[in-house]
């Protein structure tokens, strides 16, 4: 029995360890490949150690004008989309109201669409309506599908928050105005900070969407695609294996301030 | 806590109703509470007693009715204008404030004056000091009730509503907060709504109770009131234990009324009830019946025989099922003075008590009105 | 995606109809009617233009031309079920992999349970391109993945790139972690003493998943699976990339309509009635599955 038992337990750690493994494989590829010298001009298998896109990651300037067009589109894509998809949020979990079920609907149906048909539909509307196609286009496509996914992040945060907390503030002279000031919005803000965090990577890495509506706009999922047939440079690994460590990094120093906290007051 | 408001005020419910759909939650009720009372709203759960609470805090509106403290009508009013603090069932102390900042919440809210110092006094009143600055998920059950009460108390309301407030905590802490409670009330001279469905609870700290049934009010009066004398079969059953017997007016003898039970004579103080004829409900709790061997005299005029059942030693009494001869069960609670005298299964024995122990209830009340309750948490 | 949600709304305190709520949503539902159900309708009407000239520089007039889907239908029947097909498959997989290790962070990871999530997560950061071209180099002809494989005879075309398998593997790591994620949160909510007291119960362990984890699990695993089929279904960067020409899914015909050939009409006429096959998939798929609430 016990053997069983250990066999048991042990067949789903190496196996969840294996999935992870999976997971980091490509990511291993890409930042090994970032200390490549390319033999052609096609950087898929390992040929000489190199720090020269390392050293020079805007050597070729168009692949940073490309980054750092990501950047502010996503920025702002990331901004509007947190606020109004967390108004919605607060609509469909602290309100009930006539259209209740009709906002749910509409919020689903985006997630609902696969991204060809979003970023086709959108075409579709901008030649019709002549609206030319570029920076401004990429936005309101992108906001579009990630309002959506705001709203269901949010949503999880709000509808795990027991709602006497608000009925004790009125209770203790709170206004309905200081009551979200003070209760609400603080003990939402991590759902919401999430929520911003996802439509971020969301706008950043999205490529299908937005190379419908981009006109001559070249975004870094842009630049990536374009060069993968030429071949994709070092400098390009060397940008995600930066947002990858990045990424991790913030996420590593976050929850350890937040386990500090924590502990500190234990 | 200094404050220039005027004094306390009495609360008024007027014909106050509340309906859900076609459900009346709270139905026509009608009650004054006086300045500075303890009082309990007692029931089991759905009978309306927090419907009631939270029309008084402004958290629900009613259908009709009114609400006043003193002379100011307060129906309309939104929570956040309102004289009137919560202690909330499950607290809902706001997780990402410390202690301090809870306790502060409203008096900031006011823009009081002196917080620090009305915070630290009101900290040490719950004697909390010393966990001013966690967080309320770090404290145990009994310090966040704690918070809960202070948060509520420091804003010196004209009422301060208790929404089961000791229903989470384990009983000796319970028994322990009941008379903190109490304590509390006395020193602060605020009138105290406590709503709860344990009737030893609302005994034990309430000045007044009125026990509530399907929206209406059943009984109010004192705890001795209520226990010793229920008006109700429901009340009757639902505070504490009862043995109840069907019977019939057989005339009245000086100033008793004389009432037949199957082949026994009951004696019931003329006093206690104006049915002077007809079917009738009597009723006498277990712990005023004596149990004796059969045969012995001088005993009290209302006499049953009967075979003991069931024994339990309970430690502070020892509690008998004794079967009368018609087959009903009867409970009889003695005094734990001589355990080696304990009756046995199948005994036969005698069971009396005075006629002014007894008490007359409503014929058409249904016999279990009040019993299944005790499910309800 | 939680879409299983149960939402907690207080009962209206006041009795005027409220004007709070509308004020939240009018932003955002007037967005989604302006750059969603409105570019839906725009898309509904090119699906009907006839053209106008010979070449797609001629434009398209309005029209009613209905023999738009039934050509594009009969042209790329392949496309379609090609495209549901290897999403399906992907779909399956991923919920297959993704369950145990969802299980084991809900329920045995403990302390190293943030750090999974990490890494579940932080891979969306380095680009999702990026990624899947770096499967080139793995499953590349004169890689050990492949070697390994040929070494056993496994491989039916002694190659991996180019190849359906290679599809449906890359669909499955793309949407692998939108398959943990929800079934991991549907999890971690589930009351592990609830597994003990079916064991108390004498459930023997298979039973104690199958009749209390498994059915626990549901909305995870219905969020799961729509947040992988959906846009699995559409993708076209999978086939493109690591597919032959063989290999070509509905997204790709509906990109290469749009955007190479610019035959308006037929592509959007694919991309509708892809789009109700989806919606009627997705409702059939809620309705057996038993779940009302969408977000």
């Amino acid at each position: 029995m016990f053997i069983i038992k250990l066999i048991r337990e042990k067949t789903l750690q190496v196996f969840s360890v294996l999935i992870i493994v999976y997971l980091m494989l490509p990511l291993a590829v890409i930042i090994l490949l970032s200390f490549n010298k390319p033999k052609g001009r096609q950087n898929t298998s390992w040929n000489e150690f190199s720090l020269d896109a390392w050293t020079n990651i805007c050597r070729d300037q168009t692949i940073c004008r490309a980054f750092s067009t990501s950047i502010q589109i996503g920025l702002l894509v990331t901004i509007i989309s947190t606020i109004i998809g967390t108004m919605i949020s607060f609509a469909l979990i602290r309100h009930r109201y006539r259209g209740r079920g009709t906002t749910s609907l509409l919020v689903f149906l985006p997630l609902a669409t696969p991204e060809v048909i979003l970023g086709a539909s959108l075409l579709a509307l901008f030649l019709n309506i002549f609206i030319p196609l570029g920076f401004w286009t990429i936005l309101l496509a992108q906001i579009t599908f990630t309002i959506s996914f705001v709203v269901v992040v949010v949503n999880a945060r709000l509808a795990g928050m027991d709602p006497k907390l608000e009925q004790a503030a009125m209770d203790l002279y709170a206004t309905p105005l200081q009551t979200f000031r003070y209760i609400t919005f603080p003990i939402a803000l991590p759902g919401i900070l999430a929520a911003a965090l996802l439509s971020f990577s969301l706008s950043f890495d999205d490529f299908i969407v937005t190379t419908f509506n981009s006109g001559r706009i070249v975004t870094f999922p842009i630049y990536i695609w374009g060069a993968a047939l030429r071949g994709i440079p070092p400098q390009v690994n060397v940008i995600a294996s930066l947002m990858f460590l990045g990424s991790l990094l913030l996420i590593l120093v976050a929850s350890l301030i937040s386990k500090n906290r924590r502990a500190t007051k234990v | 806590m200094a404050s220039n408001r005027p004094k306390v005020e009495d609360l008024h419910l007027v014909n106050l109703t509340k309906s859900f759909d076609d459900f009346k939650a709270v139905d026509n009720l009608s009650l004054t509470i006086p300045a500075g009372s303890f009082f309990a709203l007692l029931g089991p759960s759905g009978c309306g007693k927090t419907t009631t609470l939270r029309m008084v805090a402004g958290l629900d509106e009613p259908t009709s009715g009114q609400i006043k403290l003193g002379p100011d009508d307060i129906t309309n009013l939104p929570p956040y204008k309102r004289w009137v603090n919560t202690v909330f069932q499950s607290y809902a102390l706001f997780p990402h404030l410390t202690i301090y900042e809870n306790v502060a919440f409203g008096l900031r809210r006011q823009k009081a004056e002196n917080i620090d110092d009305q915070v630290k006094a009101m900290l040490e009143l719950v004697e909390l000091t010393t966990q001013a600055q966690k967080k309320p998920q770090q404290l145990s059950g009994g310090q966040q009730q704690r918070v809960a009460l202070a948060r509520a108390l420091i804003n010196e309301p004209d009422v301060l509503l208790l929404d089961e407030p000791l229903g989470a905590l384990d009983l000796k802490l319970r028994r322990q907060m009941q008379l903190e409670l109490k304590r509390i009330q006395t020193e602060v001279g605020i009138t105290f709504v406590h709503v709860t469905h344990d009737q030893e609870e609302a005994m034990t700290m309430a000045d007044t109770i009125a026990v509530m049934n399907e929206g209406k009010i059943e009984q109010l009066g004192s705890p001795v009131q209520i226990y010793e004398h229920p008006k109700t079969v429901f009340v009757a059953n639902f505070l504490g234990q009862t043995n109840l017997f069907e019977g019939t007016v057989a005339g009245i003898e000086g100033d008793e009324l004389v009432v037949k039970v199957k082949d026994t004579t009951f004696y019931v103080p003329l006093a206690t009830t104006d049915i002077r004829s007809g079917r009738i409900i009597l009723g006498v709790r277990p712990e005023k019946v004596k149990i004796v061997d059969q045969g012995k005299t001088g005993l009290p005029k209302n006499q049953i025989n009967g075979s003991i059942k069931l024994t339990a030693f309970v430690g502070v009494s020892t509690q008998y099922e004794v079967i009368t001869n018609w087959g009903q069960e009867i409970s009889a609670f003695e005094q734990n003075v001589d355990p080696t005298d304990l009756g046995r299964p199948g005994q036969a024995v005698t069971l009396a008590w005075e006629p002014r122990h007894s008490f007359v209830l409503n014929p058409d009340d249904d016999l279990s009105a009040g019993l299944d309750t005790s499910w309800d948490e | 995606m939680s879409i299983a949600q149960e939402s907690i709304i207080t009962k209206p305190t006041r009795r005027r109809i409220k004007r709070t709520p509308y004020l939240l949503i009018l932003p955002g539902i007037g967005w989604l009617f302006l750059f969603f159900i409105f570019p839906l309708s725009t898309l509904f009407a090119t699906s009907l233009q006839k053209p106008a000239g010979i070449s797609p520089d001629d434009g398209f007039l309005p029209a009613f031309k209905v023999s738009n889907y039934s050509s594009a239908l009969v042209e790329y029947y392949p496309q379609f079920f090609r495209g549901f097909l290897y999403s399906g498959i992907a779909t399956v997989i991923c919920l297959l992999l993704a369950y145990p290790i969802a299980y084991y962070m809900a329920f045995r990871a403990r302390k190293y349970r943030n750090l999974m999530l990490v890494l579940i997560v932080a891979p969306f950061f380095a680009s999702f391109l990026l990624r899947t071209n770096a499967w080139k180099t793995i499953l590349s002809g004169d890689g050990i993945v492949v070697g390994f494989l040929n070494s056993f005879n496994l491989l039916p075309q002694d190659r991996i790139l180019n190849t359906s398998l290679a599809v449906v593997a890359g669909l499955t790591y793309n949407f692998l972690p939108f398959m943990i994620l929800p079934l991991y949160t549907s999890l971690e909510k589930i009351d592990p003493r609830l597994i003990e007291a079916a064991g108390d119960l004498y459930s023997p362990p298979s039973q104690r998943f199958w009749k209390v984890v498994w059915p626990l699990s549901i909305p995870g695993v219905i969020s799961g699976t729509l947040l992988t089929f959906i846009p699995a279904s559409g993708d076209y960067i999978n086939a493109e990339l690591l597919g032959s020409i063989k290999d070509k899914m509905i997204g790709n015909v509906i990109q290469s309509q749009f955007i190479d050939l610019r035959d308006y009409p037929t592509a959007s006429a694919l991309s509708f009635t892809f789009m109700a096959i989806i919606l009627v998939m997705i409702y059939l798929y809620i309705r057996r599955a038993g779940t009302d609430d969408l977000v």
